[in-house]
């Protein structure tokens, strides 16, 4: 008997969804799709837009997806999405593929991140200098435990500092190399997370833990160190601000990439993200608008 | 009258004749399709991998450096050492898990218990068998995880341990259901004759029954193995994800199997990086696909005797 109804809810849910797809698709209503997919630091920021945006737009919407900087350029060589997300600047290898698979990435800045440190709330660590960082994180690893700072981190017996970083795809991954370690690589043995989010997670369940992750993802549970730009020089807290006037030593600029110079509804979205109303949505989720805005709020 | 007849009859067996071709092939090609698919995915992973095999990088790069960092941009590093020494961790201690508890099962359940507990034991070991990978992952990232850290106060519970108890749990069902198959298949005059001698129950089982089923258990055990190469999803979820030459059971590493899964969707087709872990898929085929032959003959060669 029950399943008799659950059959015959069913058939209705199936004639609604058709009559809602045929009512979709009629010209009348024909929205545009934009897909758009890549940075996992600027998913959050992305998803704002694409909902703000189809407030205003009721014949545009925006499929945001994830899944890392790589992901988004892949996507873009392969030639499945309208804009790719990315953290990083394309490398010239993947823009020679693209060109010989015949599309045409260009390049635009939506905003910047500052790229914080962070460690465990119970962590006594209050500033780092990118040269022990580098000492961290780098293949030629010469600090590898708390001890070697001089530092006794509570609830990590072992000592050991734990190194988390990201997947290899991660555009925060190949800044975070590119600015802390310069030409060098990473050590063995980092625990590499799937998301901005996850490094935070772990950093924040985890005493011995050390990790990178775009600012916006800091949370009230995990410290974020102060960073110095050499040995001697005073440290910068990562924020909006100092990533904006650039005294944070490890900000970055945030990419999309369209396939050729926008045409079209593609074009008026990546507007919209550069104009004052865009800008603000990427203030008010904690990353650095390109230029000097005034919100309201 | 008679010439219509027979008309008639001619008609009939062609139409019949067609369609006996028609389920012939179609049974035939039903029969083919499992050696067809295997041998074009073979293909498929060989094509997309050979560009690599055959590139700028040298195997002995491949196979000799510890390093994974394919996505450099001036120097990429293609070394799967830390990726197979990490396999080969966790497979190893998975199948220290496994073997005895495997056993010990099958044991039980072909030679010690009979009736309803005999059939209830194989019917909740094809349960455990039926639960999907992904579940085990989860069991290892939210219950193992903390338990790990807070039992061996280490910093952080995914690591070989973690993964290789896991994968331990994994294999067992399908290593205890082939394990007793194989003391099944030792005759039943065997244990007769051992009884009439006036051996007792273990002695038949360990110096009788044990010793007959030997190379069905060590097919057991192989496919088990096979098993634990090829598992992917509890391996990435419970490891940790760290590219790391494993110096105790508490280091995190990762699995070959892990870092196609990790990174594949996220390459360009036709890239390095792509080839690279295409050629890791033919490396994971000839191994599995080596250890599996090898079970599958030992077993086959009991049935045979």
């Amino acid at each position: 008997m029950s399943k008799k109804l659950f059959e015959n809810n069913l058939s209705t849910v199936m004639v609604l969804l058709t009559i809602l797809t045929m009512v979709g698709s009629t010209p009348v209503f024909a929205r545009t799709e934009i897909q758009n997919k890549g940075s996992d630091t600027l998913v959050n920021v992305a998803q704002a837009w694409a909902e703000e945006y189809g407030k205003r737009h009721a014949d545009v919407a925006v499929a945001v997806s994830g899944g890392g900087s790589g992901t988004g350029i892949a996507s873009m060589i392969n030639g499945t999405v309208d804009i790719a997300n990315s953290s990083r600047k394309m490398k010239k290898k993947e823009m020679s593929l693209a060109k010989k698979k015949g599309q045409d990435p260009l390049e635009h800045i939506v905003g910047y991140d500052a790229l914080a440190v962070y460690t465990h709330s119970d962590n006594p660590t209050l500033s780092m200098s990118i040269s022990q960082l580098a000492s961290i994180y780098g293949r030629n690893d010469t600090l590898k435990s708390w001890g070697d700072l001089g530092l006794k981190i509570p609830g990590c017996q072992s000592d050991e500092i734990v190194v988390v970083s990201r997947q290899n795809n991660s555009g925060t991954y190949a800044y975070f190399k590119k600015a802390v370690l310069g030409k060098g690589k990473y050590r063995m043995g980092t625990l590499d997370m799937h998301g901005s989010k996850d490094v935070v997670d772990l950093v924040e369940n985890t005493p011995c833990a050390i990790g990178y992750s775009g600012l916006a993802y800091a949370t009230e549970h995990v410290k974020l160190v102060c960073i110095r730009n050499g040995n001697d020089d005073s440290c910068v807290n990562p924020s909006v601000k100092t990533a904006s006037d650039k005294t944070y030593p490890i900000a970055r600029p945030l990419f999309m990439y369209t396939n050729g110079q926008p045409t079209g509804q593609i074009k008026r979205y990546l507007d919209w993200i550069l104009s004052d109303e865009g800008q603000c949505i990427l203030s008010r989720k904690g990353y650095a608008p390109i230029k000097k805005i005034s919100c309201s709020e | 009258m008679d010439a219509v007849e027979v008309h008639r009859h001619s008609f009939q067996r062609n139409r019949d004749w067609y369609i006996d071709q028609f389920v012939q092939h179609l049974v035939f090609l039903a029969g083919i399709s499992a050696i067809v698919l295997i041998i074009g995915i073979f293909f498929f992973i060989t094509k997309e991998g050979m560009a690599f095999l055959f590139g700028d990088v040298s195997m002995s790069e491949v196979f000799g450096s510890m390093f994974w960092e394919p996505s450099d941009e001036d120097a990429p590093d293609y070394g799967i050492l830390a990726l197979i020494a990490g396999t080969a961790s966790v497979s190893g201690l998975a199948m220290i898990v496994a073997i005895p508890f495997s056993l010990g099962a099958a044991i039980f359940i072909a030679e010690f218990s009979s009736g309803t507990t005999r059939e209830w034991l194989k019917v909740l070991i094809e349960l455990l068998a039926a639960i999907p990978s992904v579940v085990w992952g989860f069991i290892g990232l939210s219950i193992l995880n903390p338990l790990i850290i807070d039992l061996f106060d280490v910093p952080v519970g995914l690591n070989v341990l973690n993964a290789g108890l896991i994968l331990g749990l994994m294999a067992a069902p399908i290593m205890t259901s082939i394990a007793e198959d194989a003391l099944k298949a030792v005759p039943d005059r065997y244990r007769e004759a051992a009884e009439a001698m006036g051996a007792t129950r273990w002695q038949i089982t360990f110096r009788v029954v044990l010793p007959a089923a030997k190379n069905g258990l060590l097919g057991a055990v192989l496919l088990g193995v096979g098993r634990g190469f090829g598992e992917t999803m509890a391996v990435l979820m419970a490891t940790g994800h760290s590219v790391n030459i494993p110096g105790s059971v508490f280091d995190s590493v990762r699995a070959l199997t892990a870092t196609i899964a990790a990174e594949l969707g996220e390459t360009a087709r036709g890239s390095e990086h792509y080839g690279a872990l295409f050629a890791i898929g033919i490396f994971l085929f000839v191994i599995t696909f080596v250890i599996n032959l090898s079970a599958d003959l030992i077993v086959r060669g009991v049935k045979e005797s």
